[in-house]
């Protein structure tokens, strides 16, 4: 089995948001990126199919140079090959682009692409890539069994979760549950080391025109001080709830 | 050219997001000059958009379409955008319209912007704000495609009643050819329980609440007040609650009226995952969790002090209030 992991390289969880050049763009000025957290769940079940099934697992970004560091992380952490596509991500749509150029280039069986990054939060990439390529597709998918051709997978729904069967090729937007937390790899020096020589492809875009551009940003308007209600006070809370928040 | 919206329904009845993208096509048909049609799959009350301004309904019945499938929900909403003419599709957040959604997009070769929390900035060009950066910034967003679908955040526009009288027309999608991708095997969901994507009020647990055998006072308090219940990543990952009800960046995202937070401190991904919340109440015994700072309402106390008070003075409350 050929497995492509999807990487995007995001801002780390707990960078703080600015925006420069008029809020015309965001500002990455001493901002740590690392792998996207759905796309690591992803690629750690991933080195799972490796280890346990047998599989050549690949790793794909959209991004210039400096997304390198990340892609070399998902190589230390035991991905055989990576390609970077040499463009800027300007939209999920064109991402998603990109990488099904990718996909038909190294004729994967399967997909995976973390449900959505952390930064635009679109959660578009996979379903749009699943559709160009008229791949089957899952999304919000928690867990994920190969079988030969057919894959059994759990996705998550509003209020519970749905088993789905389907046959690959596949393309899945994954997320926690594909592995656990506590699977997640660090990438020791012996990881660190081989993957110095593993194989970073990279190719030129496809041209493609973008559909959404974002003009401008701005921030959420600062948040007032808090209410203290004491703990033999809760009238008062409730009070508060229902006449001044009307939530109640 | 009418604006079209995809009216989610679940055993016949429309769910509660439904009202508000009506609502919000309206608004989009409104700026347009044109009017919004409706299209909903399997459901028995369609004619109850025209409250919220939508004046026709395309009425889809099909045995086929009973589960959601979104490969197949997807191409009935491509059909439907054809007949009509429209370049402009309203779809909510809901998980399952967040999985059709870029395959509708990717079937009609347009753009697609998702959690839009406002009614458009302008339609020429047509630009909508969006959440970004997990809910830490905003992004005006133009769409610059001949198509455009328009995810709208949950809870972010509201419903609005613009009584009209909606005309219910049937349509007959083709469903031939592989566009059921999948197969659903089973669906393992709580039934009768408000979930945390429909639920007005949430109350949510962390690691503060000790262990699972507490998480009795979480269920009542949450029952009295007709709420979700949700809890903490620590909480879920030591596997007190299913991943399901995890509220954070990882996991759910909260756009709830009130979000009461119980014993949880306030790691800067949970409170990501709860922003969109209007209002936020915290119950911890640590004044310095980092909570008290994102909070509208807190109350420094025990957690075992203060919620059993509290669940019995809210039902008393709600005894005078009913």
């Amino acid at each position: 089995m050929k497995i492509l992991v999807c990487i995007s390289n995001v801002p780390d969880t707990t960078s703080k948001i600015n925006f420069t050049d008029g809020n015309t763009k965001f500002d990455s000025n001493g901002v740590q990126f690392v792998i996207n957290p759905n796309d690591e769940f992803g690629l750690t079940r991933a080195m799972w199919f490796k280890e346990k099934q047998g599989a050549t697992v690949h790793v794909a970004t959209v991004g210039g140079p400096t997304t390198e560091p990340t892609i070399r992380k998902a190589l230390a952490i035991g991905a055989d090959e990576a390609i970077r596509v040499n463009a800027e991500p300007l939209d999920g749509y064109f991402v998603a682009e990109q990488l099904a150029a990718v996909v038909k280039n190294g004729a994967y069986d399967l997909v995976i692409a973390g449900r959505e990054s952390i930064d635009y939060n679109g959660g578009m990439v996979p379903g749009i890539l699943a559709t160009l390529l008229g791949m089957n597709f899952i999304n919000t998918c928690i867990s994920l069994e190969i079988e030969g051709e057919t894959a059994t997978a759990v996705r998550e729904i509003d209020g519970g979760k749905e088993k789905l069967t389907t046959s690959l090729p596949l393309v899945i937007g994954g997320q926690k549950g594909l592995v656990a937390e506590s699977d997640l790899r660090i990438p020791n020096m012996r990881g660190i080391m081989m993957a110095r020589q593993k194989k970073l492809n990279v190719v030129e875009p496809v041209g493609t025109e973008i559909t959404t551009e974002d003009v401008a940003f701005d921030k959420p308007a600062p948040k007032g001080s808090i209410k203290l209600v004491a703990a033999d006070n809760l009238d008062e809370l409730i009070n508060l709830l229902h006449n001044e928040a009307k939530v109640i | 050219m009418s604006v079209l919206v995809y009216t989610e329904s679940e055993n016949g009845k429309f769910k509660k997001n439904a009202t508000e993208v009506a609502s919000f096509a309206h608004e989009v048909a409104r700026q347009m000059d044109t009017t919004a049609t409706a299209v909903s799959i399997n459901a028995n009350d369609s004619g109850n958009m025209g409250d919220y301004g939508i004046s026709k309904v395309l009425n889809v019945t099909d045995e086929k379409l009973k589960t959601f499938n979104a490969q197949a929900y997807a191409h009935v909403l491509k059909q439907a955008a054809e007949k009509e003419g429209a370049k402009v599709i309203i779809v909510s957040s809901s998980t399952d319209t967040k999985f059709l959604a870029p395959i509708l997009t990717a079937l009609l070769k347009g753009g697609y912007v998702p959690n839009v929390v406002a009614a458009p900035d302008s339609i020429s060009p047509f630009k909508v704000k969006r959440t970004v950066f997990s809910n830490k910034g905003f992004a005006h967003t133009e769409l610059k495609s001949d198509i455009k679908v328009i995810g709208v955040s949950n809870n972010a526009f509201g419903s609005v009643e613009n009584k009209t009288t909606a005309t219910v027309e049937s349509f007959s999608p083709s469903l031939d050819g592989n566009i059921f991708g999948t197969t659903s095997v089973s669906i393992d969901k709580v039934v009768g329980k408000a979930t945390i994507a429909d639920a007005d009020i949430v109350v949510s647990g962390g690691r503060g609440l000790k262990g699972p055998e507490n998480w009795g006072m979480i269920e009542e308090l949450a029952e009295v007040l007709g709420a979700a219940t949700a809890c903490s990543k620590p909480v879920s990952d030591l596997g007190w609650r299913p991943h399901g009800e995890h509220v954070g960046q990882t996991g759910k995202p909260v756009a709830s009226n009130l979000y009461i937070a119980i014993g949880i401190s306030g790691a800067i991904q949970h409170l990501a995952g709860v922003s969109a919340s209007k209002v936020k109440v915290v119950i911890n015994s640590d004044p310095e969790a980092p909570f008290f700072k994102a909070a509208d309402y807190g109350v420094v106390g025990d957690a075992f002090e203060v919620v059993p008070t509290l669940i019995e003075k809210l039902k008393k409350f709600k005894t005078q209030n009913a």
